[in-house]
């Protein structure tokens, strides 16, 4: 045996010349693993090895790992890798017929930084692809700021909190999470100074990196709930549109690694989508609340029974994804049960918003004229004056129905300007036109019209409709027009129902008729006299006083 | 109007409470058939007074009427009138339980609302109130809710989850794009009525995070915690990649022209034709309209089942209106001739024909 520690740092094979100078740094061991000989470039890169020296004793484990497993394996060996000092290196196993081994190191450090740059880049692109994914779906804030920290807890920190700016008051909307928990939302009134870097990131200045930040000095508030001592806490601000969206704050804990500067940089990454999809979201909360507002008084109102009568309409613009559009209807109930409701149906030539608008100001006009709806003729004449002097060309057409209860039925003045005739489905079946004609409103100076008076009985209708009914083109060869008889067909199985129940049946014809087809503005509203033989006006929800 | 697939066995034997139920339902049945608000009212009313649980007087009086509606108007013993007339008696007697009982909400917020297209709201109407007596925050939009409509209340809302109601299974295309843009906006849907199958299959086919039979296992569901987020938002042809054969899109186009060609093939077929009456020859065009949609319907989920189920219902429909169902089979073969390049088509068509066939034998061609 040689003595080890006095053994030059030479070999006990002896070795070539040729492997010695090899640029790859090779040991030579034996099934014992023993050293039997190191290259030159094996003993620069590894000084601890020594020749009669066990592999396990002073190379790193896992060389000495792998040459251990090497005697139970067959064939070539399993090349194998591992770390030396910072260097990454590649261990090819030679079998020498002797039963010595030779390991060649090959040093693969830069390939292997740049297979691992390569493909936390490749989780860095997946995980922002997924952020902007989920985002892009919600235009609702709320929601926003739960994704942003839902995807903050699952991917950057234990725990996570977005503050959006301070609302009406001075309170702070926030939504918080910890990881694999719920999201809580919450309004804080809090003193946002006491965090270092959030009310900066709150007005958009860059970010404090996290090393700045002492966990300790955490304010209760922004301590989440059942979660451990803080290690480490990251404040980013989250950009919006020209306005700063708010900040997201990040929490490790304890045990955790602190945040690196690429991990940091990824937040920032991520706090700017976030804060895009949170400013979009406002932006569109703004929008559509001075949209409804605006829109309110444009909408078709709800009608339903009044004064012992029933009332119902159905409106279906010629846009599905609109509300309004160039038909209108209201009910003006009468002050007292023996007075008459006034009922107008219109239609403004034109769809969309421009004739809506219309819509509204003859709405309001006619609102202001009801203490003259004892004369229709006179309405309209007043209506088409003040038309005319509006700098809009649109004329309109519409009926005026005076609608008062008789006894058991019901009594009706109808007047059309330029409309298609209200039509009666009598108790029979029978289906009748209204007698009365008029001229378009808005259009010349002079208005004539002609006023029918008749009489509903129980469960007798008097339908009101637009020609976006008649004209609804489609049917089942896709070509003809709805048309007036079979409106007075569907109308004729109509008797006897109630106004919901003919409206319905009416548009839901028309509607399945067009099929896929565009379409006008449709509008229907019935006034039916009540089957039911009740005293007095019922409210609807209660008993009902009726006569057996 | 009403599906074929909503049909639920009765029960076993009764209990007392189920007789108790039976009468309350029979007496809302009459009164609303006649048109009879009042008496209508007052037999919910009742059922209330007398300790019937509401959600019960909901879904076993009121559903029991409005289910019994849709086979009597399926066997042609009440008249569109009466359905239309007992429909809308039953929504104003929903609307005098949700005036006597109210509960105050304090579970999420959850919209409900119908397939656009859709007119049966009944379902979701009564949905609606049972969430609500559970304490649900409810938006009801209605009937035949159009997508861009739902996707704007979700972006201003965004509820918890969604209830989609359909009956009619033509609707199943525009319920998957109403289910899709829902779930981009990361609101998860609960998918129920006929529409969806009768073990729920399309609601899964269509990518809903849920489905329940009825009302009543809607809410247990909605009830036992949040629906999952919707994972990862997806389009029509993720779901169901056989679209990318073109055959639905192409047969949805061409229908008026497809119904063309069938009828008057018919009218070559079927001397018969030439004495009908305009209303005749309309409801035969619209019998023809269906056929084709259904036949659309089944290209689009890919289900053959669904076309052989409905041609089946509506021979029945049709037997009951004294209507020869006969003239089914050769729509068919119609309909098969102008679709011959189509293979999926084909095979549906001669399917249906073949099982339609044997179960038509002995039914007289008309003359």
């Amino acid at each position: 045996m040689t003595e080890p520690e006095h053994a030059p740092r030479g070999s006990v094979l002896e070795i070539d010349t040729r492997i010695d100078t090899a640029p790859y740094a090779a040991v030579v061991a034996d099934a014992a693993g023993i050293v039997q000989a190191l290259n030159r470039a094996a003993r620069t890169l590894l000084p601890a090895v020594r020749v009669g020296e066990t592999l396990t004793a002073t190379a790193p484990a896992w060389l000495a790992a792998s040459h251990a497993n090497l005697a139970h394996a067959a064939g070539p060996g399993p090349v194998d890798q591992g770390w030396v000092e910072r260097r990454s290196l590649e261990g090819h196993p030679v079998r020498h017929d002797d039963g010595t081994v030779t390991w060649w190191l090959v040093d693969d450090t830069d390939a292997r930084l740049a297979r691992e740059a390569l493909r936390s880049e490749q989780a860095r692109t997946a995980f922002l692809t997924e952020v902007s994914t989920a985002l892009l779906g919600s235009l609702n804030l709320q929601r926003c700021m739960e994704i942003t920290v839902g995807l903050a807890t699952e991917h950057l920190g234990d725990a996570a909190m977005v503050i959006a700016p301070a609302a009406h008051g001075g309170r702070y909307p926030t939504v918080s999470g910890v990881r694999g928990g719920e999201v809580a939302h919450d309004v804080l009134d809090v003193d946002v100074e006491e965090v270092p870097g959030l009310p900066e990131a709150l007005q958009g200045f860059p970010p404090v990196p996290s090393r700045w930040l002492d966990p300790m000095s955490l304010p209760d508030w922004l301590r989440p709930t059942g979660f451990g001592e803080v290690g480490s806490i990251v404040v980013t601000p989250l950009p919006g549109h020209g306005v700063p969206a708010g900040a997201l704050i990040l929490v490790r804990g304890a045990g955790a690694a602190e945040f690196s500067e690429d991990e940091e940089v990824v937040a920032r990454l991520f706090a700017t989508r976030a804060g895009v999809a949170m400013s979009a979201a406002r932006l569109y909360d703004q929008q559509a609340s001075i949209t409804e507002t605006l829109m309110r008084d444009l909408l078709p109102p709800t009608v339903h029974r009044l004064s012992g009568v029933e009332f119902a309409a159905r409106y279906r613009p010629s846009q599905d994804g609109e509300r309004i559009g160039g038909d209108f209807y209201d009910v003006h109930p009468a002050s007292r049960d023996d007075e008459e409701s006034l009922v107008v149906l219109g239609d403004v030539c034109g769809k969309g918003l421009d004739a809506a608008v219309l819509t509204g100001k003859i709405r309001s006009t006619l609102h202001a004229l009801l203490p003259l709806a004892g004369d229709h003729l006179r309405m309209l004449k007043l209506l088409n004056g003040a038309l005319l002097n509006t700098h809009d060309a649109r004329f309109a057409t519409l009926v005026l129905a005076s609608v008062a209860r008789a006894g058991g039925g019901v009594r009706l003045r109808l007047t059309c300007g330029g409309h298609p005739a209200p039509l009666v489905v009598r108790a029979d079946g029978r289906v009748e036109e209204a007698p009365t004609r008029g001229t378009l409103i808005g259009a010349m100076p002079e208005v004539r019209a002609t006023t029918a008076e008749l009489t509903l009985g129980p469960g007798e209708t008097c339908l009101m409709y637009t020609d976006g009914i008649t004209e609804a083109k489609g049917g089942p060869f896709g070509d003809e027009l709805f048309g007036e008889r079979r409106l007075h067909r569907a109308l004729g199985e109509c008797a006897g129902m109630p106004a919901e129940a003919v409206v319905e049946r009416v548009q839901m014809l028309a509607s399945q008729w067009l099929g896929r087809g565009a379409h006008d503005d449709m509008a229907v509203l019935a006034i039916t006299a009540p089957r039911g033989q009740h005293l007095t006006a019922v409210g609807g929800h209660g008993r009902g006083r009726y006569t057996a | 109007m009403t599906d074929p697939t909503t049909r639920t066995p009765t029960g076993p034997e009764e209990s007392l409470s189920q007789h108790a139920l039976r009468q309350y339902a029979d007496a809302l049945w009459t009164a609303a058939i006649a048109g009879d608000e009042y008496a209508a009212t007052d037999a919910v009313l009742d059922a209330l007074d007398a300790g019937v649980d509401p959600e019960a007087v909901l879904l076993d009086v009121v559903g029991a009427v409005q289910r019994k509606v849709g086979l009597e108007w399926a066997a042609n013993r009440i008249s569109v009138a009466q359905e239309h007339t007992a429909t809308a008696i039953d929504e104003r007697v929903i609307g005098a339980v949700g005036h006597r009982v109210r509960t105050e909400p304090h579970l999420g917020r959850i919209a409900v609302a119908c397939v656009d297209g859709e007119w049966h709201a009944l379902p979701a109407r009564l949905l609606s109130e049972v969430l609500r007596l559970r304490g649900f925050r409810v938006d009801y939009l209605g009937a035949q809710v159009p997508a861009p409509h739902l996707v704007e209340h979700l972006h201003r809302t965004a509820p918890e989850a969604v209830a989609l109601s359909g009956s009619l299974a033509t609707r199943l295309p525009t319920a998957h794009a109403t289910i899709t843009a829902c779930r981009a906006t990361g609101v998860p849907v609960i998918a129920g009525g006929a529409a969806f199958g009768p073990d729920g299959r399309f609601a899964r086919l269509l990518g809903a995070e849920a489905w329940a039979p009825d009302a009543r296992a809607a809410a247990d569901r909605l009830a036992a915690g949040p629906l999952p987020r919707p994972e990862n938002s997806t389009q029509a042809v993720d779901d169901l990649p056989h679209l990318a054969d073109q055959e639905y899109t192409m047969v949805t186009r061409t229908a008026p022209q497809l119904v063309k060609a069938m009828y008057t093939g018919l009218e070559r077929r079927l001397p018969v034709m030439a004495r009908y009456t305009d209303q005749q020859r309309q409801h035969t065009a619209e019998d023809l309209d269906h056929i084709v949609q259904f036949l659309a319907t089944s290209l689009y989920t890919g289900d053959d089942e669904l076309f052989g189920q409905f041609l089946g219902w509506t021979a029945t429909i049709l037997e009951a209106r004294s209507v020869p169902a006969a003239f089914l089979v050769p729509a068919l073969e119609l309909l098969g001739e102008e679709l011959r390049d189509f293979p999926r088509a084909t095979a549906l068509l001669e399917g249906a024909r073949a099982q339609l066939s044997a179960s038509l034998v002995g039914t007289k061609e008309p003359a």
